[in-house]
Parts: structure tokens; sequence; C-alpha cells
């Protein structure tokens, strides 16, 4: 029996799920009457059946940290800022100790050295800080590695940092007064104001990690 | 998916490397399958994976975002394919790795938790002919022929992927499907 030509292309056609109405109603009559063509029929369908019947081959556990491994190095900015994206608490906590580490040292430094604030009206000697009797000091005292005589008035906040303060009777201070000897205190001071300064900077920042991103 | 692959492919166009890791993780098993079956050798099929990955990540600027991520690398992987089938004599693909015990210890991977029954093992043996007769295909109809009954791709993605006229890629998979056909017609 002689087959029409298009009858092996209907069958790529019916396999490829592209055969329109027409030819599949030829195809399928064709293949009722013609044996050789059935049979090349299933054998196309078997195939198909075969190849689809693979299992699947499990890909090797580290691939994907074989594939990063060999990428080029990645610029260190980018790893920075992800970093600082996925962890924001500890991005703070760590710019915090880097500045309340840096601050220290250099206030450590300093702080071996006798200072106090310039102001009207007081008297240094040697080490020692005096507000003279009768005077009025007009704003904040604050002595490093010395001591404060206040025989006068003080208006203002006093702070002695590793140092001594002396208060004579009829000395006043119309603010607060802080002494700041022990290492703890000292530390707590600066904390203190570190933690004000970080929020200040990181205010405009975290507005920024907070857009929403495309 | 899609979407979030975009997103995942502009941070790594800013060098953003996890992002990439998260393709990988993606699109690992599919092309590792696909270069598997084209090339026939576990070792061969995970080197030109991973190269496709690189190159992938190397030429992420050249990539155009309106286009499928999956068209892409399925192109890179076929590519680097061809490239290792004809760097390679023919006659050693033929008996290389696919039979005997190497093939044996290939399948046990698959499920390595139940033991290998007879069944399991003549399910092996079976798949182990039909993989010879693929590699027995000339490329370019082998090649069509995995995307398509591997992968499970549509004739209009394998056109894309290929970078070929729809009717090309209709012609390929006819023929290497009727080649197929006569070599698996005693199995
Ligand atoms: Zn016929």
């Amino acid at each position: 029996m002689k087959c029409p030509e298009q009858i092996i292309e209907f069958m790529h056609e019916y396999l490829d799920e592209e055969i329109d109405t027409e030819s599949e109603i030829i195809l399928k009559k064709h293949l009722q009457d013609c044996k050789e063509c059935e049979q090349l029929f299933y054998e196309l369908k078997k195939t198909e059946a075969l190849v689809q019947g693979f299992s699947k081959i499990r890909t090797p556990d580290d691939f994907t940290e074989n594939v990063l491994s060999r990428l080029p190095k990645e610029k260190r900015k980018i790893g920075f800022q992800r970093w600082m994206r996925n962890h924001p608490i500890l991005t703070a906590a760590s710019l915090f100790f880097i500045m309340m580490v840096g601050s220290l040292f250099s206030t450590w430094n300093q702080d071996h050295e006798f200072s106090v604030s310039k102001r009207n009206n007081l008297i240094v000697q040697n080490n020692t800080v005096i507000v003279p009797k009768g005077k009025v000091v007009n704003g904040d005292i604050v002595v490093r590695n010395g001591k404060l005589k206040i025989e006068g008035e003080v208006k203002g906040d006093v702070t002695v940092i590793n140092g001594q303060k002396y208060l004579a009777s009829a000395g006043h201070v119309t603010g607060e007064i802080k002494e700041v000897n022990e290492v703890f205190d000292w530390l707590w001071y600066y904390m203190k104001k570190t933690v004000k300064d970080i929020f200040n900077v990181l205010k405009p920042d975290r507005s920024k990690e907070n857009k929403p991103q495309q | 998916m899609e979407a979030s692959v975009r997103n995942l492919v502009k941070q790594v166009k800013k060098g953003d490397q996890n992002a990439f890791g998260e393709i990988v993780e993606i699109y690992k098993d599919s092309l590792y399958q696909v270069c598997y079956r084209i090339l026939g050798n576990r070792q061969e099929a995970e080197d030109a994976a991973q190269e496709a990955f690189i190159r992938a990540y190397v030429n992420i600027n050249s990539f155009n975002i309106e286009l499928k991520f999956s068209t892409w690398i399925f192109r890179i992987a076929t590519n680097l394919c061809i490239d290792r089938i004809r760097r390679k004599k023919p006659d050693f693909y033929l008996d290389a790795e696919v039979s005997g015990t190497q093939g044996l210890t290939m399948y046990s991977q698959i499920a390595s938790e139940d033991p290998l029954t007879e069944a399991r093992v003549e399910s092996m043996e079976l798949q182990d002919t039909i993989q010879k007769e693929i590699l027995k295909l000339p490329e370019k109809y082998r090649i069509a022929i995995v995307l398509k009954y591997i992968e499970d791709l549509s004739l209009n993605e394998i056109s894309e992927i290929l970078d070929l006229p729809l009717g090309t890629v209709k012609t390929r998979i006819h023929r290497g499907r009727d080649l197929l056909r006569k070599q698996l017609q005693h199995v």
C-alpha cells in the first residue's frame, strides 16, 4: 500500500501537539488501515516515553559552593553594603563600638594632661582650679586631672574628671555637679556622650536604608 | 518566578555574589540534568554547568533583563556542551562511563535510601541503553531532543535558546526522534 507523503509529518505534528483537527482525522484513518504506519507510530511514541522516563540525576551537593568559589572576587564595597543591609542592628552596634573605642583612645591620651574650661574669673594654680571667693563664673566648668576649689559661685554645671572637687561652705553651684573618678564612671560618661553622637549620625542613614527596594 | 529572578539579576549587576548564588540554586538542577544527558558523563556535565554559570556571572551586564534568564543560561550551557562534544573524539563518548559499574554507582545515587531491587537494576540498564543511543545522535539533534524531553521545553523556547528559526527546530526534533526510534526499535 502506498502511504500519503504527509502521514509521517502528521505523526510528528501529533507528537509535538501541533496537529490540526483535519490532519489528525486523516492520520487516524490511515493508521487504522495501514499496519506499517501503525507500527512506526507506535515506535515513535515508545521512543518518546523511553526518553521521558529518565530518572533525575542528583546534582552534586557542593555545586553552588563550587560555582561561587570560582567567581572573580567581589568588590569589597558591595560586600560591606550587603552586610549592613542584612544586619542593621549589628551595623549600628559595631559603628557605635568603633566610634566609642576611637573616642576612648583619643580622650585617654588627652586625659593624662590637666585641662580646664576657659572661663572668666577662674584662677589656675598648678593643677588646681579656683573659683575665688565673691566671684561669679558664668558657664559650665570641666576639669580633667586636677582639683577644683569652689569658694565663689558657678552659674552652670561642674564636672571633675580624675580629680577632686572641694566646695567651700560659701561656695555655690547653680547647675549639676558631677565627679567622674572611677574607671566605670568615666566609661559611662563617654558612652552616654557617644550614644548621643551616634544617634545623630545614624538618623539620616537609617532613613535611607528603609527606602523600599525596587 | 521570573520577576524574582529579575530582581536577583539586578543585584548581581551591582556585583552581589550572594544574589548570584540564589540564581544558581534555582537553575542548577535543570542545567546539570540537561548537560548530563547531552554529554553522558557526570564530571563533564558538572564542569559544563559550572562554566555556564560563571560565564553568565562574568557577562551579566550583557544580559537583557527583558529576556527570560532561563533562556539565556540554557543558551550558554548548550553552546559549552557543543564545544565539549567537538573537542572530543566521538568514539570516546560512546562507551565512556555510561555502561558498567560506573553507571551503577551513578544510578545508585538517584535514590540511595532504598535497596537496589531487581526491577531497579533492570530500569538502570534500560536507562543506560537509552542514554547511549542519545549520545549516538549528531549533536544538533541530540541537543534539541534533550531540551524537549528532559527539560520539557516548548518548541518556541528551544528556538530561542538555540537562536534558530522555529521551522529548523521542528526539523531537528523530527529527525532526532526518528533516528532514536530506529536505534531503540528492539528495546
Ligand atoms: Zn501507511
